[in-house]
């Protein structure tokens, strides 16, 4: 069973091949990647190295978000039209766990971070299970302040491992607010790895590719105002 | 000869559109998905809102394109799938569905410019002789484009500061009329007794550029005024004035375009040349100077991706192939594919 895997929610790239738990080629970029002009190239020849054609791929696993709203995009897109078109099983998940899952320490809270700006962070809480390492799902992925996030993590007490961009950019304040509770993963964790994103999949239900769509966590500002706007007028 | 089938793709604005057209000339299936219903009540298009929706219809919208000309994707000889210009996220869900579908299946690729589609839908019903003149005229575009040969394109007038349709968007808006306002405004001019008189801007001597800014601030502020004094806007002859004055420049300029150019055809496109009072007058004074003009029927002169794959088939003819890498271009420019 051939797995093709694609991780664009963020600003890097990662696309890679796994064949029965066997990895077969893997390419990663950290860089601030145009994932709509890279990532079909990278598949490409991700395929060609690997001596692959498109019709040998078993099923696919793409990153669904939370992230960049464009980068997340390409990647779902992709991913529907080629399981779609090629009538393969198609598998999302989440964008934060795949970026938890670059941690193998069991028993510890991981939490992955990426930066949404303006204070704000998507961030979920995720902890291997110490009897085989299975990643579990502590806190549902979401859009939050950072300061919440770390004010809640603070009061739990246990310790935390911090990975993902989100967690370099914002390191000064996860120090500040955890001190010694809280850790950092090592920089190489900090980019998703399709591999893993693989492995994640192999556990989830395939989707419905058609209805198949990414995992915002957040409405559109437009609808967010037109929503405002509603209620306020309902409260009139 | 071979027949040559290719899927066009187009979202570069708030229509999930697919179709399979053969020969360039043949519509086997025309397939769109329009956001209209989900875009209305922010009153215009939101681009987020658009890409959203996109990665939502895109598979679906294939499929049915595909199933309903009753093709395989092995009896396809190329995807074509606009490149640019429009809204920058969602022209990137088309160009990155195609390129999967493309690669999955070894089909060659082709970008293509959003209003050399809107040219090329006057082959799916008609036929364009050269040498023509193309009057591009949309909520993004107002283009005097001067075509000597099949994909040659020479610019020779646009319009410096609003597009057409945008002006009509706008004027709508401070009319109360709902969107899109454009059909709107059509109408009630149709029906109005009288038209208030508004300016025309024509620039300079002898230009083939446009100018709607002046206009539309005209047609606000006599709105404006009006609501002050607490008169009565009439809509209606307030639309027929603002339409009056847009078709007057427009057709005064087309006609001595192809005038000029000593062409045997004009042929209309974009969405505002759904516009009925366009159609009348522009048909009306093209007609006293014996030049052919077209203009597709409605389906295909709001976006659609038939003439995607009909413009996409005289590239694929001339050689034209994109890879991998193909990205959204949000400000592409229109160029030739052929050369002299
Ligand atoms: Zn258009």
């Amino acid at each position: 069973m051939i797995w093709l895997g694609l991780d664009t929610a963020n600003a890097p790239l990662s696309v890679a091949l796994v064949r029965d738990g066997e990895l077969l080629a893997e390419l990663n970029s950290a860089m601030g990647l145009n994932h709509s002009e890279g990532a079909m190239p990278a598949v490409e020849q991700l395929l060609k190295r690997a001596g692959l054609r498109p019709a040998d791929i078993d099923a696919i696993a793409v990153s669904e978000g939370p992230g960049s709203y464009t980068g997340v995009r390409i990647g779902v897109t992709i991913a529907k039209t080629l399981a779609w078109t090629l009538d393969k099983p198609l598998v999302g998940v989440s964008s934060l766990r795949v970026l938890a899952s670059n941690i193998f320490t069991y028993g510890v809270t991981i939490c992955p971070l990426i930066d949404a700006r303006r204070g704000n962070v998507y961030a979920g809480l995720y902890r291997r299970r110490h009897e085989d390492g299975t990643l579990d799902c502590l806190l549902e992925d979401r859009h939050m302040a950072l300061s919440d996030l770390l004010g809640q993590l603070k009061k739990e007490g246990n310790p935390v491992v911090f990975v993902g961009e989100g967690a370099r950019k914002n390191e000064e304040a996860l120090k500040q607010a955890l001190g010694e509770l809280g850790r950092r993963a090592h920089f190489t964790q900090d980019i998703p790895r399709a591999s893993l994103l693989i492995t994640e999949a192999q556990k989830a239900e395939p989707e419905a590719v058609h209805a198949f769509a990414p995992e915002y966590r957040r409405i559109t500002e437009a609808e967010a105002n037109w929503q405002k706007a509603n209620r306020e007028a309902g409260e009139k | 000869m071979n027949d040559i089938h290719i899927l066009g793709i187009e979202t570069s604005c708030d229509e999930t559109a697919a179709s399979v057209v053969k020969n360039g000339r043949e519509i086997l299936s025309n397939v769109v998905a329009s956001q209209i219903e989900s875009q209305k009540r922010f009153g215009g298009v939101v681009p987020e809102v658009a890409s959203r929706l996109h990665v939502e219809q895109i598979t679906l919208v294939i499929e049915e394109a595909m199933e309903q000309a009753g093709l395989r994707p092995e009896d396809l000889d190329a995807v074509a799938v606009t490149e640019g210009p429009g809204l920058v996220g969602a022209l990137l869900i088309g160009v990155n569905a195609a390129k999967a579908f493309a690669f999955a299946h070894g089909l060659p690729l082709i970008g293509v410019h959003h209003i050399a589609g809107h040219v090329y839908a006057n082959r799916l019903d008609g036929g364009m002789e050269f040498p023509l003149v193309a009057l591009i005229i949309s909520g993004g575009h107002t283009e005097l484009v001067y075509m000597e040969r099949d994909g040659q394109f020479e610019l020779i007038g646009e319009t410096r500061d609003d597009a057409a349709g945008e002006a009509y968007d706008k004027v709508a808006r401070v009319l109360g009329l709902p969107y899109p306002g454009g059909p709107h405004i059509d109408r009630l001019a149709h029906e109005a007794e009288v038209a208030v008189e508004f300016p025309r801007a024509r620039l300079e001597e002898g230009s083939y550029d446009f100018s709607f800014s002046g206009l539309k601030s005209a047609v606000i502020n006599h709105v404006h005024n009006a609501r002050q004094k607490g008169q009565e806007v009439g809509t209606a002859s307030v639309a027929a004035g603002f339409q009056e004055s847009v078709i007057d420049v427009v057709v005064e300029k087309t006609v001595r375009a192809a005038k000029e150019k000593g062409v045997r055809q004009v042929i209309a496109a974009g969405g505002v040349s759904a516009n009925k009072g366009l159609r009348a007058a522009l048909g009306e004074a093209l007609e006293k100077q014996g030049i052919r003009f077209s203009v597709p029927p409605l389906h295909l002169c709001t976006d659609n991706a038939a003439m995607i794959a009909a413009a996409g088939t005289s590239m694929f003819e001339a050689g034209i192939r994109s890879d991998m890498s193909l990205n959204g271009r949000p400000g592409m420019e229109l160029l030739s594919w052929s050369a002299e």
